[in-house]
């Protein structure tokens, strides 16, 4: 009852935060409404009893990845920018056929009959039964060691490759 | 008897916040006048002392005239961030309280009351997690005042605080491949009863993870922008830094946002290291409560006043080592502070996690089972690793000192990078 509640809230936060953040001129603040919505999203994850998940998000997204941000937005300067991103005519048509085309996919979802509720239920009682097994933990991180760990590790490579490839892109020669 | 559930729980976790909030509050109030008493000491004055006895009222009077000064507003900041970013610098600080348990289960006519405000499945995740947004009230600071000194105090500490937050995290891996949990509570009943035979006695993780605790300490020294890393507010360059423009409780703020967090380190390191509230050499108090309900051991209301006493003094001491600190070694230099992060502690916890983990193993396949010679072979070769790094930390000025130190330490300490 409080869950569903609390789960709707954050939910409307989560979209409310989108919204706002996307009609913001100000980068500086769309950055902070952004952190706004993944706090409301990991609220979601919570509520779903996905705990793991929702520390991550916050761990990584908000406290890493959109530092990051605000700090590139500082470093250089571009907080007080106000020009709008969609320019002309043929800019608001290309942006808002594209978004008109993902309404109506979110659109087909609610209204074509799948409803996301059972299975959300399913999964969280099996969801339920692991972590009190193994602990919140544990549910993703002993999948992740054993079952994937080649991918895991791939990925891992992955990123390591794309940072040293940025590392070398930006380095200026020396003369 | 059993945890309360229903009404009684919601009646308790309320009460815990309230009490728990207050008791934080005072604890700020008397860390303030602590620092500058301690700095007092140590500087050879006597520090504050005209305001009630010794001065302690000095806080009170502090607080009083914060509250009471003109709140400026400077012309060129932008107003919502501006006044965003003191809350945002205080907000994290006291809510990374809730995970940590500060006494034994109290014992009520309606149940047994845990005396941790939210024991979280995600456990120090959570300290993670809302410990990573503390960067946003420093960055938002400097850049919403619109002045240069306070932007680039804001980027220092932002940088800084990013830096540091991976050595930190990284820090506490070999304590979850020692416990093999993430939960406050359960860490410190594994501290309590580290052991797997019929002796039951205390081995307190600063033992087997002495290394881990220097890690975990100097992060959270670079987290709190304490000295020596207190760069984002370097006043001989930057007036105060992210802070520079803000005036009365604004900036009294910030101050309570720093000393909080100074706290919250202090009493992270007691929960993770120091065995949390348990007594040494005392069985009594060894008191653990189950997922299911089951409780282990015997909660008596004296025993929750005598283990809240134990914490207490326990994370005290720390916030004393804090300002010992702040008074005994001079601030890093910007580079240096940033070799220090990525080039030293990034690798050197990595190291550490590995041979943890590799002991770990080993111990495992020998089949030396939990308990003290499990914790004593993981101290020896925590004492070894502590010695290569304090010698390769120290680059031959402090410890080789006496006869080469006598003329170079200066030059050196001050010549060097990294």
């Amino acid at each position: 009852m409080i869950q569903d509640f609390l789960f709707q809230a954050f939910a409307a936060s989560a979209i409310l935060g989108a919204v706002i953040m996307v009609t913001r001129r100000n980068p500086v603040s769309a950055v902070i409404f952004l952190v706004g919505v993944f706090f409301a999203t990991s609220g979601m994850f919570l509520m779903l009893d996905a705990h793991y998940i929702a520390a991550i998000n916050v761990i990584l997204y908000g406290g890493a990845i959109m530092v990051l941000f605000l700090f590139v937005l500082m470093l250089l300067n571009l907080g007080h920018a106000d020009w709008r991103d969609l320019r002309g005519p043929v800019g608001g048509l290309i942006g808002g056929s594209i978004s008109i085309a993902f309404l109506g996919v979110l659109t087909r979802l609610f209204v074509g009959g799948t409803d996301a509720r059972p299975v959300v239920e399913i999964a969280g009682s099996a969801l339920r039964e692991a972590a009190a097994e193994q602990g919140v933990v544990g549910v993703v991180a002993r999948p992740l060691f054993t079952e994937y760990t080649i991918v895991l590790e791939v990925t891992g490579v992955l990123l390591l490759v794309s940072i040293v490839g940025t590392i070398l892109l930006a380095r200026r020669e020396r003369t | 008897m059993s945890p309360v559930t229903g009404g009684a729980f919601a009646l308790a976790t309320v009460g815990k916040v309230v009490l728990f909030f207050s008791v934080l509050m005072l604890a700020v109030m008397f860390a303030t006048i602590f620092e500058r008493k301690v700095c007092g000491f140590m500087q050879d004055r006597s520090g504050p002392n005209r305001v009630g006895p010794w001065g302690l009222l000095q806080v009170i009077a502090d607080g009083l005239k914060n509250l009471l000064k003109e709140e400026t507003m400077p012309e060129q900041a932008i107003r919502p961030f501006f006044l965003l970013a003191p809350v945002l610098a205080i907000l994290p600080a006291t809510i990374l309280f809730a995970v940590i348990p500060f006494a034994s289960p109290l014992p009520t006519q309606w149940g047994l009351v845990e005396m941790i405000v939210a024991d979280v499945p995600i456990g120090f995740l959570y300290v993670l997690a809302i410990g990573s947004i503390g960067v946003y009230g420093v960055a938002m600071g400097g850049w919403a005042s619109g002045s240069k000194y306070s932007l680039l105090g804001g980027l220092r500490g932002s940088a800084q605080m990013v830096s540091y937050e991976v050595a930190l995290a990284l820090s506490l891996v070999p304590l979850i491949l020692l416990t093999g949990d993430v939960r406050a509570p359960e860490i410190v009943s594994m501290q309590q009863t580290f052991t797997a035979g019929p002796a039951t006695y205390a081995t307190w993780f600063v033992f087997p993870l002495l290394v881990g605790l220097f890690f975990f300490f100097v992060s959270g020294l670079a987290e709190t922008n304490r000295l020596p890393f207190d760069m984002p507010e370097a006043e001989a360059e930057l007036i105060t830094g992210y802070h520079t423009e803000y005036s009365a409780m604004k900036f009294s703020m910030f101050m309570i946002g720093e000393f909080a967090h100074v706290i919250t380190v202090a009493a992270l390191v007691t929960v993770f290291f120091l065995g949390g509230w348990d007594i040494p050499f005392w069985q009594g108090d060894n008191i653990r409560v189950l997922s299911d309900g089951t409780v282990i051991g015997e909660p008596t209301w004296w025993k929750t006043l005598l283990t809240l006493g134990a914490f207490g003094v326990k994370t005290s001491l720390l916030v004393l080592v804090f300002v010992w600190i702040r008074w005994t070694l001079p601030r890093f230099r910007y580079d240096q502070l940033m070799d220090l992060g990525w080039k030293f502690m990034l690798e050197a916890v990595t190291v550490y996690i590995l041979v943890i983990a590799f002991v770990i193993l080993g111990i495992e396949a020998v089949g030396i089972p939990a308990g003290g010679w499990y914790a004593f072979v993981l101290f020896l070769v925590n004492l070894a690793l502590a010695g290569v790094l304090f010698f390769a930390m120290d680059r031959g000025t402090l410890i080789r000192g006496g006869a080469k130190g006598a003329k170079s330490a200066g030059g050196e300490a001050a010549g060097q990078g990294g």
